[in-house]
């Protein structure tokens, strides 16, 4: 087995060497102690096999994707808006009973822009399909996303959004500049979806009654395979009550009362850390850092929220819950165990999951050898304590900060100061995360926006017994005899949040250490070395074809 | 109800498109691309076209796709993506020596108005192409005709700038197979390998989007049409170009620049589809079709003649490409069903013409239309007036299959949740009886599920 250094040099040694300088930064052997820097959230070099997408992908895909009652326009070509169109595993339930209420998320909008809308304009365009929408569906909202093209001949979807807005009357139109240039990769999108969901939507309106005594939204959950709702029964059952989630299984209602919470809690901190920032700033609901991907670290999120809150009859029953969760749990361990314990994993995805689903594996006991996100910061990786040492570069400063106050009627600190220094005296932070090199063990290596070649190189020399990635990476580490556990998809397995996930996870990782199909690469002719050279003819093929 | 908003009635819409049945350029781009042997498609654009196009196609195939992009930022999208693309080439000839990097634009490149030619000249001059090496380009705005646009434009962009200048004509003749499955294409060539023609067939993405299971990575799989090929279709005595969408513009290129004489035909789906291509590959080659082609078309009609009341007047809803639809159309017609609601988001008014000519006196309220809002929402809106007994398409189908309980037979790009188009063929006779054999067993399963007991069958 190869040495984290010579990995290294390996992944280094074919590049031209302005490439070489370049990728050297984003490749680190972490020092958990001592957390290296890591070089994240740059441009990826032309001509480099990325995993990135675009900030399109990160506004309408990611963020504003899962919530069921908001039809979401596509103001460009036609391809953005179908390659977005029900490709990511956001499911949702009806809010209602009888499930009479909207649900625009099967369906696909564009405006499908021609060469004429680019010549002259799209912004008539855009009005008339906006005009369609409202006559032929009437949704309580829409949403313009826009695509590369918009942003250059200048159509103006925020002025749009508010004409039509007015002259509809009961309807809001809200627009996104995200064109997918902007920024280095879907994280730019997560950002600008954040700040239009904050200017446009958050606060817009006040619940119908205020139910419960402990009341909080998760933020950066988006409900792939199931995961929110396996956590809105956890939190039910443990008498927690979840006003919203941004954005797995909403709806509309609840973004525009989440700000009526007492906690936020934040999963993914890549994609919505803004949203959480600025609902503190604004109305004064501190946020905390979670993470349901894991047994234990379910029950440690359940327990951070009982602490938060502080009172004694709500910790009791979120014990409870973890006690009567957890035996599930354990004996599910006992089952897996024995075919995952001492193999080894690989996570090069997104901008949490990288980090989360470590905790799982550890659980299997299996050792993570190496992760990656695909569009991280620094503070995902160095942890939040970095941010003032991040320096802004030009794609960075293109994306809107927006300046928030306090709001002069609806701010209200949930808690004084003197509580909230308390609580982080008993061992809560706030506004913190911890980044994902802290927990990863000396010497491993940690890997940002990794390239194909650097992937291929990463799998032959350490061969790990199960990589993590997405649908492009999928099939071609599969075709080197290694398992890949897709992270954006799971396959079209899951759940995989909270003490039920787990379990799910559990087998399904078995399952794909132990398949045996694996051991059928190969015919028994092709290994038997008994048999004359020429007897597996691979020239016969190369004559047959130039024939 | 999964589209519970898709109302029966229908209002006329001048700018909204809802569901459609086409999308963009450079996917067709890529996935010809990816029909040359040893080539690496290059997107110069956003990171996101290749991510999109890539996930597309590979969820499609359950197969690598890999490609490059240029990665434009902000600062791109104002300058120009010139120096983004000659650090892509020479990247991409550094890193992952393929033996083309075959480049197509995007709507953002096409809107700033990068000059693809000028730039990849650049990037000889400057050395960034090694020796022996090819990069050929496709303009592929997203803004104009849909995925199929684009995979004719880079299908003849790799014919016309390969293609050498000969005075001689050869026997070979040039086969452009149009947008099908790999299994197709390798259908397709084993028609014409029986025939004994000779024939130089591109794109061809057998053996690289079916590529099997060894332990290794290949990169640049065994399959594609070799350059070495591709430059000798300028001297074939003969183009034949299946689909005029898909296919014609190429072999339009090749006699327009190497003056090899062409022939449109359709892609050959069905019974007389696959008669006219191959009786006219017969006329043309002096090669005869051999009795084993012969008795293939025999077993199709007699399978068709055995069971002819579970087709007859059945209604069909048929998306996807006109290349396939306008053969289906005509093959449906002739097992006795009645295509009835047709829509393609692929622009281009032979459509009108064929679908007319094919369906005016037979299924006279028959509803087709292709181009802009062309879409699945229309022809789901037509089904609900006036009811359908079977679907085929492309996945996203099932929705409308679920809601009205139709059954449903997939075909066409994308197939996102099915496995088998890209290893079982629809072209050819043994095409048409695997879709014959589909299409019975949907409907004679959907009977089976549906039948009162008393009229449940044992035989049928």
């Amino acid at each position: 087995m190869k040495t984290s250094e010579e990995v290294k040099e390996d992944m280094l040694e074919v590049y031209p060497a302005k490439v070489a300088r370049k990728r050297k930064k984003s490749i680190v052997l972490n020092d958990p102690a001592e957390v290296p820097e890591i070089q994240a959230n740059v441009r990826t070099i032309p001509g480099i096999i990325t995993q990135r997408g675009c900030c399109y992908a990160g506004c309408k895909g990611v963020v504003l994707g899962p919530t069921r009652d908001i039809v979401n326009l596509t103001h460009g070509p036609i391809g953005c808006g179908f390659y977005s169109w029900l490709t990511r595993r956001n499911q949702t339930r009806p809010g209602t009973e009888e499930g009479n209420d909207e649900n625009f998320m099967t369906y696909c909008f564009s405006t499908d822009m021609q060469d004429s809308n680019v010549v002259f304009g799209g912004e008539k365009k855009l009005k008339q399909a906006i005009q369609e929408i409202y006559d032929n569906f009437h949704p309580k909202a829409i949403g313009i996303f826009s695509t590369c093209p918009v942003g250059l001949i200048g159509d103006d979807v925020h002025a749009v959004a508010r004409e039509m807005k007015e002259a509809l009357g009961d309807i809001n139109i809200f627009g996104f500049s995200c064109e997918g240039y902007k920024g280095v990769s879907q994280s730019a999108g997560h950002h600008i979806a954040n700040n239009q969901l904050f200017k446009h939507v958050i606060g817009n309106s006040e619940p119908e009654e205020k139910t419960g005594k402990f009341r909080i939204n998760i933020l950066g959950e988006y409900n792939i395979g199931g995961d929110a709702f396996v956590l809105e029964e956890l939190l039910e059952k443990c008498g927690i009550e979840l006003i919203s989630t941004f954005s797995g299984n909403s709806t509309y209602k609840g973004f525009e009362i989440s700000h009526t919470v007492d906690l936020n809690t934040v999963m993914c901190h890549r994609s919505i850390n803004y949203v959480a920032d600025m609902m503190e700033t604004k109305y004064g609901i501190p946020w905390i850092k979670v993470n349901f991907i894991g047994a234990k670290s379910s029950a440690k999120s359940l327990r951070k929220i009982a602490e938060y809150f502080d009172d004694a009859e709500l910790t009791a029953r979120v014990e409870k819950v973890i006690a009567e969760e957890m035996l599930a749990v354990e004996e599910s361990l006992k089952e897996v165990l024995v075919k995952t314990k001492g193999k080894t994993a690989m996570l090069f995805v997104g901008g949490s999951r990288a980090h989360h689903y470590q905790d799982l594996f550890e659980e299997l006991e299996m050792k993570t050898l190496a992760a990656g996100y695909e569009f991280g910061h620094r503070d995902d990786y160095e942890g939040r304590r970095v941010l003032p040492n991040i320096k802004i570069d030009a794609d960075s400063r293109n994306i809107e900060e927006l300046t928030v106050e306090a709001d002069p009627e609806k701010f209200s600190p949930r808690k004084s100061e003197e509580e909230l220094k308390s609580l982080e005296e008993k061992g809560l932070s706030f506004r913190d995360y911890e980044g994902l090199m802290p927990q990863m063990d000396t010497k491993t290596m940690v890997i940002d926006d990794i390239s194909h070649y650097e992937m291929e190189r990463l799998i032959e020399d350490l061969k790990p017994s199960v990589f993590c990635a997405g649908i492009k990476e999928k099939y071609a580490v599969q075709k080197m005899g290694v398992p890949l556990k897709q992270l954006h998809s799971y396959d079209y397995g899951g759940p995989y949040a909270g003490f039920k996930g787990a379990v799910n996870f559990y087998n399904d990782i078995a399952m794909m250490v132990g398949s045996k199909i694996w051991d059928l690469i190969g015919a028994p002719w092709e290994k038997d070395k008994s048999l004359p050279a020429d007897f597996v003819n691979k020239e016969s093929d190369a004559k047959e074809r130039s024939a | 109800m999964l589209l519970k908003h898709t109302s029966k009635e229908i209002k006329e819409r001048k700018a909204l498109t809802v569901n459609p049945a086409k999308t963009c350029q450079p996917v067709g781009a890529m996935y010809a691309s990816l029909g040359i042997h040893g080539c690496l498609p290059h997107s110069h654009g956003s990171q996101g076209c290749c991510s999109y196009h890539r996930s597309a196609l590979t969820r499609h195939y359950k197969e690598p796709v890999m490609a490059a992009t240029s990665s434009f930022t902000e600062g791109a999208s104002v300058f120009g993506g010139q120096a983004n693309l000659l650090q892509a080439i020479n990247n991409i000839f550094t890193i992952y020596d393929p033996e083309v990097v075959a480049v197509h634009s995007t709507c953002l490149s096409e809107t700033i108005g990068d000059d693809l030619q000028q730039i990849i000249v650049k990037a000889k001059e400057e050395g960034k192409v090694p020796e022996g090496k090819t990069v050929i380009f496709a303009p592929t705005p997203s803004f104009v005709g849909s995925h199929v646009t684009g995979f004719a434009n880079m299908t003849t962009s790799m014919a016309v700038q390969l293609a050498e200048k000969t005075d001689k004509k050869t026997d070979q003749v040039n086969i452009v197979p149009g947008w099908v499955e790999p299994s197709d294409m390798r259908e397709i060539k084993r028609l014409l390998k029986l025939m004994k023609v000779p024939f130089v067939m591109f794109p061809d993405t057998s053996d690289v989007l079916d590529a099997p299971m060894t332990g290794k990575h290949e990169f640049y799989p065994k399959g594609g049409t070799r350059v070495s090929e591709l430059k000798t279709t300028g001297s074939s005595k003969m183009t034949l170009a299946l689909g005029k969408w898909g296919s014609e513009p190429a072999a339009e290129g090749l006699k327009k620049y190497h003056q090899v004489p062409f022939e449109t035909l359709d892609i050959p789906l069905g019974i007389r589809a696959t008669d006219r291509f191959l009786h006219k590959l017969s006329e043309v080659t002096s090669c005869p079709v051999p009795q084993s082609i012969t008795d293939e078309r025999g077993r199709l009609v007699d399978m068709i003649t055995d069971m002819q009341q579970y087709l007859y007047g059945k209604k069909v809803a048929l998306w996807g490409d006109p290349d396939q639809l306008i053969p289906m159309t005509e093959f449906l017609l002739d097992i006795g069903m009645q295509p009835s609601y047709i829509v393609s988001g692929t622009p281009g008014k032979a459509f009108e013409k064929r679908m007319g000519d094919l369906l005016g006196d037979v299924v006279p309220d028959a509803k087709y239309k292709n181009g802009e809002r062309a879409d699945m929402f229309l022809m789901h809106q037509w089904i609900k007036n006036g009811g359908c007994d079977l679907l085929i398409g492309n996945t996203y189908g099932k929705y409308i299959s679920r809601d009205e309980d139709i059954p449903f037979i997939r075909m066409g790009f994308p197939i996102l949740d099915r496995v088998g188009h890209s290893y079982f063929p629809f072209v050819g006779y043994t095409g048409a009886m695997r879709l014959v054999e589909k299409i019975l067993g949907s409907l004679m399963d959907y009977q089976d599920k549906t039948a009162p007991e008393e009229k449940f069958e044992l035989v049928m």
